[in-house]
């Protein structure tokens, strides 16, 4: 089943830690997103298998963007 | 004594600036960047300058704009208020280079308590105590374990540059070290501009505590309080009060006094933060480092007090005496600060937005610094502080009385606030009874 990890805030995506292809625990860092001045890591909810990567270092992401899709 | 102050800073802490120097009859220039044209502060300030676009390395921390602003508003001196640039020595010597008025200690101080490990050295050297730790920067990660196993774990693993809680990690094992050390490493490189790491013994159980401390124009330094910061979240202060709970009056003696020493040892001048760690277990004192700047929860300090800090940094700058007898500081009742941010009050994530609502408390004992208003837009460029509640009373009780009445007064819609979380703190069992670390906040959330 395919799980969408989503930003919960305005970001910049400061880290990609993971890349397509790569499984994941729970619990893993996906990615490190930066807004005012703190470092915020999203967090995988279960394991699994990254599907697909939706942002680069660097983006900018709204609240509720999708940035990976974990299987 | 100069006629136009230049404010290099932004939000509240502008206005605050804005605010004293006006009252003292000097004006006041306001800088800011696209973002924040229409805040509160540019408005009230005498004359305004756009410095440029929102990132701040293109405003509030582009020096060339910043100077050009003050030739351009024939302002004489620089406040450069807390974090931007306010402890760069560059900055500092680029103003009093351009024949300004620096408001704030010499570059040289700024320097020597920049670089944590050189500080910490320096301080223990004029006796003042300080932690088990490394004494210059780690090199390798071999090193690091070796100096780790000396220390003893958990360590503390610390860019050397950092500040604000931003770039540490503790480390319960060597496992962990070699993980940190790589992390905090690659952070502060990216933050700022500096690879290096220090380790320090890390006390599991602690309250921060520090030192306000005045350097006058005649080369003495005051001790003017201390102040309690261990209600923390991501290692960041949210709430601080003073007296600190925990300070006995043999301890305050101490406190006050390693300070002066430490601020002494680099010839301080102006207004300055001895940052110390108190161990809640065993009452042991050690200085953590010193802040070369105002402080965000200053205002407490003149709460009991009754002194105007930033009346007393121009002042100084001017080359003045103070408005206080040096040898005679008031003190009276307690203070409480509570940091209002734009971040939600469970997991403290921020969250940016139009405020659609704000309205501020009012009575006696209570004093709002706000950045924002209505209609205001808190955006992602800068930090999520939106205001700071600042509450009063002839005790603790009535200063907690007070600031629970004042949170359920402040009404702020729009962006995220954590407000909720200061109802929740003013009535915690453990926050009541003044026994408290800096673990409170994620015991909170357990």
């Amino acid at each position: 089943m395919a799980m969408e990890v989503r930003a919960e805030m305005v970001a910049n995506v400061w880290k990609v830690v993971v890349a397509q292809g790569d499984s994941v625990a729970d619990g893993d860092t996906l990615v490190i997103l930066e807004s005012m001045k703190m470092e915020i890591p999203v967090l995988a909810e279960g394991d699994g298998t990254v599907a697909a990567m939706h942002v680069s270092e660097g983006d900018v992401v709204q609240e509720g963007d999708v940035i990976a899709v974990i299987e | 004594m100069f006629e136009t102050v230049l404010v290099a800073n932004r939000g509240e802490i502008a206005r605050r600036i804005i605010r004293t120097v006006q009252r003292m009859g000097l004006k006041a220039v306001a800088v800011h960047s696209e973002a924040d044209a229409k805040l509160p502060y540019v408005r009230e300030a005498d004359e305004s300058v756009a410095i440029g676009p929102a990132a701040p390395a293109q405003s509030y921390r582009d020096v060339e704009a910043l100077l050009e602003a003050a030739r351009q508003t024939g302002a004489k001196a620089v406040h450069p208020g807390y974090g931007f640039l306010a402890e760069d020595a560059a900055f500092a010597r680029r103003v009093q280079k351009a024949g300004l008025v620096w408001v704030g200690p010499s570059p040289e101080a700024i320097e020597a308590m920049g670089d944590k490990i050189r500080a910490r050295n320096l301080v223990a050297e004029a006796g003042v105590p300080v932690s088990r730790g490394t004494t210059r920067p780690v090199g390798d990660v071999e090193e690091a374990v070796r100096s780790a196993h000396d220390i003893g774990y958990p360590v503390m693993v610390k860019a050397s540059a950092g500040g604000g809680g931003m770039g540490m990690a503790v480390a319960g094992d060597e496992g962990a070290l070699r993980v940190e050390l790589e992390r905090v490493r690659g952070f502060a490189q990216r933050m700022f501009g500096d690879p290096s790491v220090l380790l320090e013994r890390f006390f599991p159980r602690v309250r921060h505590v520090e030192v306000q401390v005045l350097g006058l124009a005649d080369g003495r330094v005051v001790a003017l309080g201390e102040r309690d910061c261990s209600v923390q979240r991501r290692n960041q202060k949210v709430a601080e009060e003073t007296p600190s709970p925990a300070v006995t009056p043999e301890l305050r003696e101490q406190l006050f006094a390693a300070a002066v020493r430490a601020a002494e040892a680099v010839g301080y001048r102006n207004a300055g933060t001895v940052e110390c760690l108190l161990d809640a277990d065993s009452g042991e004192v050690v200085f953590l480092e010193m802040n070369t700047r105002l402080q965000v929860e200053h205002p407490i300090t003149e709460m009991v007090t009754g002194i105007d800090l930033v009346e007393q940094q121009l002042l100084v700058a001017a080359g003045r005496p103070v408005t206080f007898d040096p040898d005679a500081v008031p003190a009276a009742g307690h203070a409480l600060e509570l940091r209002v941010n734009a971040e939600d009050p469970v997991r403290f994530l921020p969250g940016p937005g139009l405020i659609t609502a704000w309205e501020e408390p009012h009575g006696p004992g209570i004093r709002v610094d706000a950045g924002y208003t209505v209609g205001n837009t808190v955006t992602p460029h800068y930090d999520s502080l939106m205001a700071k509640l600042v509450v009063h009373g002839a005790d603790r009780a009535e200063a907690l009385d007070r600031a629970r009445a004042a949170v359920a007064a402040f009404r702020v819609e729009g962006p995220k606030c954590n407000l909720p979380f200061f109802a929740e703190l003013l009535v915690h069992p453990e926050f009541v009874s003044g026994d408290y670390d800096t673990g409170i906040v994620a015991r909170m959330r357990v």
